[in-house]
């Protein structure tokens, strides 16, 4: 087992004539991932390297029996491809473009929610791994093996880089999500810690955050109700000064919320081990699975 | 993106929310003509997003034109608490009988928009909300649903407005909703929003912040700007498409992704550091893409030591190092870098980075010893 994408995953991009929505495209092909179609609107009918090409994600659905989508258009496109894809009854939506405006991804998530048939990953997110059976995104799956750790990051070089300190380590991972840097994320901590509990693979969960929003301290009560696996968990940005955007769009300290520190603390009350490098929470990791 | 208060002023009156009548200038004679224009009393006001305007002197209160000539000079090129007054908003005096609170706040933890109202305005609304939270009423709107009457009537009644002015409450409140709305802001807040003794709602200041991502759909929006708050650093970074933000130490930082810069400088900061700025150069390996990032962290004059943090993902580490060589050889830093590369083909490029034997360049393999070197240099 593992969470969200597997051997059953069949793969749908759009965007995919574009230069990363092909390049990537075919890395994840090449992983291994089923890719059964692309969508592009008005190139229906062309290939790419073989996968077919549709005009619309319906066709894409209907024609290859399509179950996830990956989105790799530019950010004035996006939202627009991400209701199309939960239009057609897409389970899982996985959206790679960074730059989103705000008020697009807040209809979107009020939309997937109450309409309750997609999942949405991401915005502004490297996707979702799981070693050894499936890759969505743009994640350097050389770097991860199979085992089982659950990662979930709201950044994606700071993912490989803790996932590294696992490999370096001998261990492996049952699935990465990289669940995106933005301020509305369709899937949060809390939905991701929800599946790794419940997935059998997943012995320890490590999940990477940063500073703004209150998603880690949600994901600390409710790490403290509904999950019984040992959580090691990473926070970016003790040194962010307040009121300045660091990089994602997502990360900001405003005011007095947002903090790395309160986040640490937040996790920390609730039994939590937080790494203050992504070498000690390699550390860590190692001695909760060794010591298991 | 925040805007100065007269910006969010223009951008209120495009959506029909009463603001009082004023023009901006940027030079003493440019603010009396608009004095004379607008009548006496008149308001000068200090263009500077930052807090205790009044207290610094930055607001001063007008009844002819000499007084609005003196107060336009002084004003004009104060520094308030680090920044300075290029630009002025000249305004009509108000008469205010009640001073409120209104905002609508993008909340991305209940992942909807969020109107707050008060009848404590003219003060800070995060003390009034520590003090007294029963004071300010909240309410979540339904994005799909977006802004109903009854939402204002709701919030009006709850936060105890005066009787007679519940109506034009609600209304400014759904003005402000559809502004936040059609302008993709993450914030509107009128503090005060003022009754006159007229009966008359107005909102008596502005703060507006936009969304930066939303901004190629409102081309205006995107045209306007602040000198006042503009670093040098950052403005250079901004025009060569770089996330910068400039910090107070002497530690220039790079590193390809957001999360692995902001975990480079903890880590610099835990070995003893600090960073002199955040830069994300993303996916970049080219040696134009890395000068061009170099350059800019070497235009801050207090950097003394630069570290370069890379993780080698889709990009490869060989590829950077060659970026990296061509890069030194045209800078010609004076400076000593720290340069960790790891991740994929890591071996090859600190094995090339070694061969080019770079004067003042020192390779690293691992985040923690590369801070503990580029602490120990700028020790040195």
């Amino acid at each position: 087992m593992s969470i969200l994408v597997d051997e059953n995953t069949r793969l749908v991009t759009s965007g995919i004539t574009g230069r990363e929505g092909s390049f990537h495209t075919l890395r994840d092909r090449e992983y291994g991932t089923n890719v059964v179609a692309g969508v592009v609107p008005g190139k229906g009918g062309q290939d790419v390297d073989g996968i077919p090409v549709y005009n619309t994600f319906n066709e894409a659905v209907e024609r290859e029996g399509a179950n996830t989508a990956m989105v790799f258009v530019p950010p004035r496109f996006a939202a627009d491809s991400v209701l199309e894809a939960e239009d057609a009854g897409i389970p899982l939506i996985v959206a790679i473009t960074e730059g989103i405006p705000a008020h697009d991804e807040l209809r979107l998530y009020n939309l997937i929610k109450k309409n309750g048939r997609s999942r949405l990953i991401g915005p502004n997110c490297p996707g979702v791994l799981s070693p050894g059976k499936a890759n969505v995104g743009i994640m350097p799956a050389a770097f991860f093996n199979r085992g089982h750790v659950g990662l979930v990051s709201r950044s994606g070089t700071l993912t490989y880089q803790v996932g590294y300190e696992f490999t370096r380590r001998g261990l492996g991972n049952s699935t990465i999500v990289g669940m995106g840097g933005d301020p509305i994320p369709g899937t949060d901590f809390v939905e991701v810690l929800e599946l790794f509990e419940a997935d059998p693979e997943t012995e320890l969960i490590v999940m990477c955050g940063e500073i703004g929003g209150d998603a880690e301290e949600r994901a600390a009560d409710y790490i403290a109700e509904h999950v019984s696996k040992p959580v090691v968990a990473y926070i970016a940005g003790f040194t962010a000064p307040p009121g300045k955007q660091m990089g994602h769009a997502g990360a900001i300290v405003s005011g007095s919320s947002g903090g790395a520190a309160a986040k640490a603390a937040a996790l920390e009350a609730k039994g939590v081990k937080v790494g203050r490098t992504p070498t000690e929470v390699g550390e860590i990791a190692a001695g909760i699975l060794t010591a298991a | 993106m925040d805007l100065l208060e007269y910006q969010g002023k223009q951008l209120f009156a495009r959506h029909g929310i009463p603001v009082p009548s004023g023009k901006p200038a940027t030079t003493v004679e440019g603010a009396v003509a608009a004095a004379e224009e607008i009548g006496y009393p008149c308001v000068i006001k200090a263009q500077v997003q930052i807090g205790g305007r009044g207290k610094a002197g930055g607001i001063k209160v007008a009844n002819n034109r000499d007084e609005a000539t003196d107060h336009a000079r002084a004003i004009l090129g104060m520094n308030i608490r680090g920044l300075t007054v290029y630009e002025l908003w000249v305004e009509r005096a108000s008469q205010i009988a009640s001073e409120y609170y209104a905002s609508v706040i993008f909340d991305r933890s209940a992942k909807a928009p969020l109107v707050m109202l008060s009848t404590k305005g003219g003060m800070d609304i995060e003390a009034v909300a520590k003090e007294d939270p029963g004071a300010i009423a909240r309410l979540h709107v339904d994005p799909l649903l977006g802004f109903q009457d009854f939402h204002g009537r709701r919030l009006a009644y709850e936060a105890g407005v005066d009787a007679d002015v519940v109506r034009p409450v609600g209304a400014l409140l759904a003005k402000l909703y559809a502004a936040f709305i059609a302008e993709e802001a993450t914030l509107v807040e009128v503090n005060p929003m003022i009754v006159t003794p007229e009966r008359e709602v107005k909102a008596l200041d502005a703060k507006v912040t936009l969304d930066n991502n939303s901004l190629f759909r409102h081309k205006d929006n995107a045209e306007l700007r602040d000198r006042s708050a503009e670093d040098p650093q950052e403005r250079m970074a901004k025009e060569r498409g770089l996330t910068y933000v400039k910090l107070d130490g002497n530690i220039g930082v790079l590193g390809n992704g957001a999360g692995l810069v902001m975990s480079t400088l903890d880590v610099v900061k835990g070995a003893g550091g600090e960073p002199a700025n955040f830069l994300d150069a993303g996916g970049g390996s080219k040696a134009d893409e890395i000068t061009s990032a170099v350059e800019v962290i070497l235009s801050n004059a207090k950097v003394k030591a630069v570290l370069l943090n890379i993780f080698g993902g889709i990009t490869r580490c060989d590829e950077v190092a060659r970026g990296l060589i061509e890069a030194f050889h045209r800078i010609k830093p004076t400076v000593p870098f720290v340069v960790r590369l790891d991740g994929t083909n890591d071996v090859e490029g600190r094995e090339i980075l070694s061969d080019a034997k770079l004067p003042n360049v020192f390779s690293e393999s691992t985040m923690d010893s590369a801070a503990a070197k580029v602490v120990e240099l700028v020790k040195a």
